[in-house]
């Protein structure tokens, strides 16, 4: 970071900060954040662009992530190989997705895929319950569950096929007071 | 987003991410594509430089510019026969023509034996001088004829086909959406290609279109869902279009306007940029919030987002004015007469023996009253030193400038939180709601983790709770009688501290006027300890509603016993009351203490460094370090740790800033001041909050509450500039008055200005725009459309309200009519089947159930295998019509019942139509 080395050229921060809404320092501490993951993996010198991804198992560590019941739907949904293996542009990519300044239509449809457990474009009942298990670590009664979930379908499904689609789903976040100031990750 | 799709194309794995090479991605996709823009980029010019040598039809200068031209330019002439190759095909000689040039780049072994070729052909040109040959030649050039505007336009016409293809695909989203981009970028370059002097003004116009398209995409890439190679991808390839065909734009004089427009938008780009980059490097506390972020969850970034609003704001704030100042403090010391010149200026003789004495300097008296930090200091010269800086002018725009931008920051700053906190009221998406957005993403310590799983967990069991147990009569005479209770000792309090106030400040006003030596650093300081204690008043009683209504884990036990409490409005109704003790606390100050602001915003400091270090740092000592030999948990039980306050926190910042705001005009520096105190007391407390207080158990809602505190701060700074612009408009300044010692009134130092510095007829429209006559209709005026506005916002609401249940009717009512159409189709399907397969085989007529399962199944299939296809969900309703036929003879109504429906949604349709586009490759990306 502060190094005399150049971790980018000064195009690639720009790309960086056209494509994202990180300014330069932001998108330099991120580096360094991507490479404390995996010091031996990731070079300083990233103006050649390697190919170079981190495992899941190493990203979830993260002190931003750590705690986070849905982390592992997170860094799947934001890699491209949707295992989780995350280049440093997907990476910059989750964060940038979370942050601040994102609008909510963007916020949404991320959303939306990390709730999809089951990536079947739709939330059906069972992403319910596992969001659900998450969120209250299972402390929660089954008949509790089925009833939360039965009642959060009836109030967002629109179209009456018992699982959300993603126009239910943005009809019901676009209201939500929470869901902005809540769905945003500081780096 | 299917199994399948989440795995990449194979090509794309394979593609390095390279800013620099084009050609590396490009060759994954068409070859011969590649070729052609590799070289597009010299081409242009090379092409026209070709074109005026031709021109003369001398055939020993082609000869001589075929041999010494160089490759580039040579497939220059290719590319451009071979895109005329593709739309026309029909012209045999051309044809031909065309066919010797495609062998001739082929086959590129030497260049030598291409040359002679080309010779050769160029000789052949010119002795015979074949008429199609020539035509050929010079056919790009010629801008009258009107074959070749056809062809701009077959190629244009072919460029709009791709282009519509293209959003065809996107919406159906195949897989080589990426590809068809860069096709159709492919496609623009060569439409581009055709230089621009020589296309007609619609052409011209398109092409405008398109490079407007692509930077308005630059724009919006952030914006967009996709993977971020794609966007690098598409960012680059925008780039190079607009740059490619940015400069080629407009024609004449419009021309160099617009590249100077361009360069502009260019340059403020970079200039916003940057800008952007400097601010964050501004902040240096940024990773220090983050940190205490992750431990505070809501509670905290209610008072960051406030401290971050707030301290962004004063940084501008502070930074404009301590500059002016210092200016106006350089000039003061460069030019102006310095400290003893005038009597103003001079501690009077019998002060003099105590003037450097520390009490007195802490009182702000002695030299430290005489010092630039008052406005006694400042010099009532009209003009000074060699700019003629108007001194008394400049200091009373910048007091009422600084006034006017508080409340233009405060009032936007509003609206924003308004706008962002949305809809909120409606409680229809309860469940959903707590389902999808309870999680706060920023939490990153376990404690407070647990805290929030368990907050969570006990928000779901109460609005289950709540959900299967009607609400009961006696609760409701508890809660009524709860509220009463609550604002009769609300009340009480109102009343009591504003006697309180009352007594103290006459009580320091004796004081004051017996001359403060005389007392006890207590008496000095007592009205400072007084507002400090009530405003810890009003803090509880702020938090005190809140358990009422059990969001407190100290009530969360007492709450199974009071099921179906109301979660109403106890907690907004005695907000009101809240405010209005504030007011009064305030306004009490605002008329008794006037001169007192740097004292007491000095003290003020001082006892919120103390009660941090005392409350909280002390108490964290002694409860880590007595816990071992106490005989009970002092951690878990009474004493604990203290937890963050957040309500006294912004309470105390709105305080502070309203002080400085009514301070600010009479002592100049003080926004310096409070800067350093902020950054210092921010330090301070980041360092206290990590290191002696835990996370509040407590949920809250950070929502609502945010405007809450705007709002205050907006009436705190009303009340603010009430007593400034009172003093300026009526009090005749006094002797030592700095800069307007010796006028009449504070604002005559305008009338001075316009009567001195502008010409007459200047003063005369100014005199004559501040005539009553004039002003008083227009405030009329404005009233007026005040009025009117609120008006027409009141019946929007109404209109809105009126909306939301008949589209909430709606949704039951399709709903409904949703399921009973499902139903009866399913029966109709039976029934067809039935007497179908009585009529073909009876036996068959016993798996009828099976059979509807299959056609079930199979429509299932088909919907999905469509979805697999990474079709957009929200344009399910449309997929899903076309399927119907498949369960057999549905009624008709049926159909129009289920496709009206998601559609209904006022807004809704608009909304997602344009941006459907977008979001396909994104859901298709997984």
């Amino acid at each position: 970071m502060g190094n005399k080395q150049t971790t980018f050229t000064k195009e690639q921060l720009e790309a960086y900060q056209d494509c994202t809404y990180f300014t330069r320092k932001e998108i330099l501490r991120l580096h360094g954040r991507y490479r404390e993951l995996a010091p031996h993996l990731v070079p300083l010198d990233y103006t050649n662009n390697p190919d170079i991804r981190v495992p899941p198992s190493l990203i979830v560590t993260m002190p931003e992530l750590k705690e986070n019941p849905f982390r592992d739907r997170i860094v799947e949904t934001f890699s491209e190989d949707g295992q989780g293996n995350m280049s440093f542009n997907d990476f910059v990519d989750m964060f940038s997705a979370l942050c601040e300044t994102s609008p909510r239509e963007l916020k949404t449809i991320y959303a939306f895929k990390i709730y999809d457990f089951n990536r079947d474009s739709f939330i059906c009942k069972e992403d319910l319950q596992k969001t659900l298990n998450k969120l209250t670590k299972g402390e929660l009664t089954p008949e509790e569950v089925a009833l939360v979930c039965d009642k959060a379908i009836e109030e967002a499904d629109l179209d009456a096929d018992s699982k959300l689609s993603f126009a239910d789903f943005e009809n019901m976040i676009s209201k939500a007071p929470d869901f902005l100031s809540n769905f945003h990750i500081r780096i | 987003m299917p199994g399948e799709n989440l795995i990449t194309p194979e090509n794309d794995t394979d593609i390095e991410l390279d800013f620099a090479d084009v050609e590396e991605f490009q060759k994954n996709h068409e070859k011969k594509r590649k070729k052609s823009s590799r070289r597009n980029d010299g081409e242009t010019t090379k092409r026209e430089k070709g074109r005026r040598k031709r021109s003369s039809k001398s055939t020993q200068r082609i000869r001589e510019e075929s041999q010494s031209r160089t490759d580039g330019g040579e497939t220059g002439r290719r590319r451009r026969g071979k895109a005329e190759h593709e739309v026309k095909q029909d012209e045999g000689n051309e044809g031909k023509w065309e066919q010797t040039r495609a062998k001739t780049a082929k086959s590129k072994k030497n260049i030598k034996n291409e040359e002679k070729k080309l010779e050769v052909e160029m000789n052949g040109e010119a002795q015979g001088r074949s008429e199609k040959g020539k035509k050929k030649l010079e056919c790009a050039k010629n801008e009258g004829e009107k074959r070749n505007g056809d062809k701009h336009k077959e190629i244009d016409k072919a460029c709009k086909k791709k282009k519509k293809h293209k959003e065809i695909v996107e919406i159906s989203s195949e897989p080589e959406t990426s590809e068809e981009d860069e096709e159709e970028e492919e496609e623009a370059i060569n439409d581009g290609e055709l230089r621009p002097e020589l296309l007609s003004p619609e052409e011209l116009e398109k092409l405008k279109e398109a490079v407007d398209e692509k930077k308005k995409l630059i724009q919006s890439l952030r914006g967009k869902p996709w993977s971020m190679k794609k966007k690098l991808i598409t960012l680059r390839d925008s780039q190079q279009f607009v740059e490619k065909y940015e400069g080629a734009l407009g024609k004449g004089k419009g021309r160099k306007l617009y590249a100077y427009k361009v360069m502009m938008t260019k340059k403020w780009m970079k200039f916003q940029r940057d800008f952007e980059n400097f601010k964050t490097a501004c902040i240096p506390w940024e990773m220090k919030i983050k940190e205490i972020e992750s431990k505070f969850d809501l509670e905290w970034s209610i008072f960051i987002i406030f401290f971050i609003n707030q301290s962004f704001y004063r940084y501008i704030y502070s930074f404009y004015r301590t500059c002016f100042f210092f200016f106006c403090f350089f000039k003061q010391a460069l030019v102006g007469k310095p400290y003893g010149s005038i009597p103003r200026k001079t501690v009077p003789r019998a002060e003099e023996a105590s003037a450097m004495d520390f009490a007195v300097l802490w009182d702000f008296g002695g030299y430290a009253q005489y010092s630039v930090l008052f406005y006694g200091y400042y010099n009532n010269q009209r003009a000074i030193g060699w700019f003629k800086f108007r001194m008394p002018l400049s200091y009373f725009l910048v007091g009422v400038g600084t006034v006017a931008y508080s409340y233009m920051v405060v009032i936007r700053t509003m609206a924003r939180n308004a706008n962002e906190s949305g809809i909120g009221d409606d409680n229809s998406f309860n469940f959903s709601w707590k389902m999808f957005t309870s999680w706060d993403y920023l939490i990153g310590n376990p404690e407070t983790a647990d805290n929030k799983f368990a907050s969570i967990t006990t928000s779901f069991k109460e609005a289950i709770l709540e959900e299967q147990e009607s609400r009961k009569d006696d609760t409701i005479h508890l809660t009524r009688f709860l509220r009463v209770l609550a604002n009769f000792l609300v009340l009480c309090c109102l009343a009591g501290s504003g006697y309180l106030i009352y007594f103290v400040v006459r009580r320091s006003q004796k004081f004051a006027l017996e001359g403060l030596e005389n007392h006890t650093w207590w008496e000095r300081n007592e009205v400072n300890g007084v507002r400090k204690s009530l405003l810890q008043l009003v803090v509880v009683s702020f938090n005190l509603p809140d358990l009422k209504y059990g969001q407190s884990h100290f009530f969360a036990k007492q709450r199974w016993l009071l099921p179906g409490l109301p979660k109403g409005n106890i907690w907004h109704m005695c907000n009101k009351r809240v405010i209005i003790i504030i007011i009064i606390i305030f306004m009490t100050f605002i008329f008794f203490i006037q001169q007192e602001f740097v004292r007491l915003i000095i003290s003020d400091t001082m006892t919120t460094y103390i009660t941090l270090l005392i409350g909280d740092f002390l108490r964290a000592v002694l409860v880590r370090f007595l816990n071992h030999c106490w005989c009970w948990d002092l951690e878990a039980g009474f004493p604990s740790y203290s937890e963050f306050d957040v309500s006294g926190n912004v309470l105390g910042l709105i305080f502070n800033q309203g002080m400085i705001w009514m301070g600010a005009f009479y002592a100049p520096c003080l926004p310096a001041l409070n800067l350093l105190r902020l950054h210092v007391s921010m330090y301070l407390q980041c360092w206290a909050v990590m290191c002696c207080n835990v996370p509040q158990e407590r949920v809250f809602k950070a929502s609502g509450s945010n405007n809450f505190y705007m709002a205050m701060l907006l009436v705190i700074l009303f009340l603010s500039t009430l007593p400034a612009i009172y003093t300026i408009v009526t009090i005749p300044p006094s002797f030592d008055c700095g800069p307007f010692s010796g006028k009449n009134r504070m604002f005559d130092v305008i009338q001075e200005t316009l009567e001195s510095d502008f010409p007459a007829w200047f003063s005369k429209v100014f005199s004559y725009a501040s005539n009553p006559g004039l002003v008083l209709p227009f405030i009329l005026l404005m009233i007026l459309a005040i009025y009117y506005l609120q008006s027409t916002s009141k019946s929007y609401k109404e209109a809105n309200v009126e909306l939301k249940k008949k589209l909430q009717m709606q949704n039951e009512e399709n709903k409904k009519k949703n399921k009973q159409a499902a139903l009866k189709a399913q029966m109709d399907l039976e029934e067809a089947k039935k007497s179908a397969s009585e009529a073909m085989e009876p036996q068959r007529n016993n798996n009828a159930s099976v059979q509807r399962q299959e056609a079930n199944d199979e429509e299932n299939h088909n919907r999905s295998r469509k979805m697999h296809h990474g079709c957009n969900p929200s344009a399910r309703a449309d997929d899903r019509e076309p399927h119907l036929p498949v369960r057999g003879p549905g009624p008709r109504t049926y159909h129009n019942g289920n496709h009206g429906n998601p559609r209904y949604l006022p807004g809704y349709h608009q909304q997602n139509e344009p941006s459907r586009m977008y979001r396909v490759p994104s859901m298709q990306r997984h």
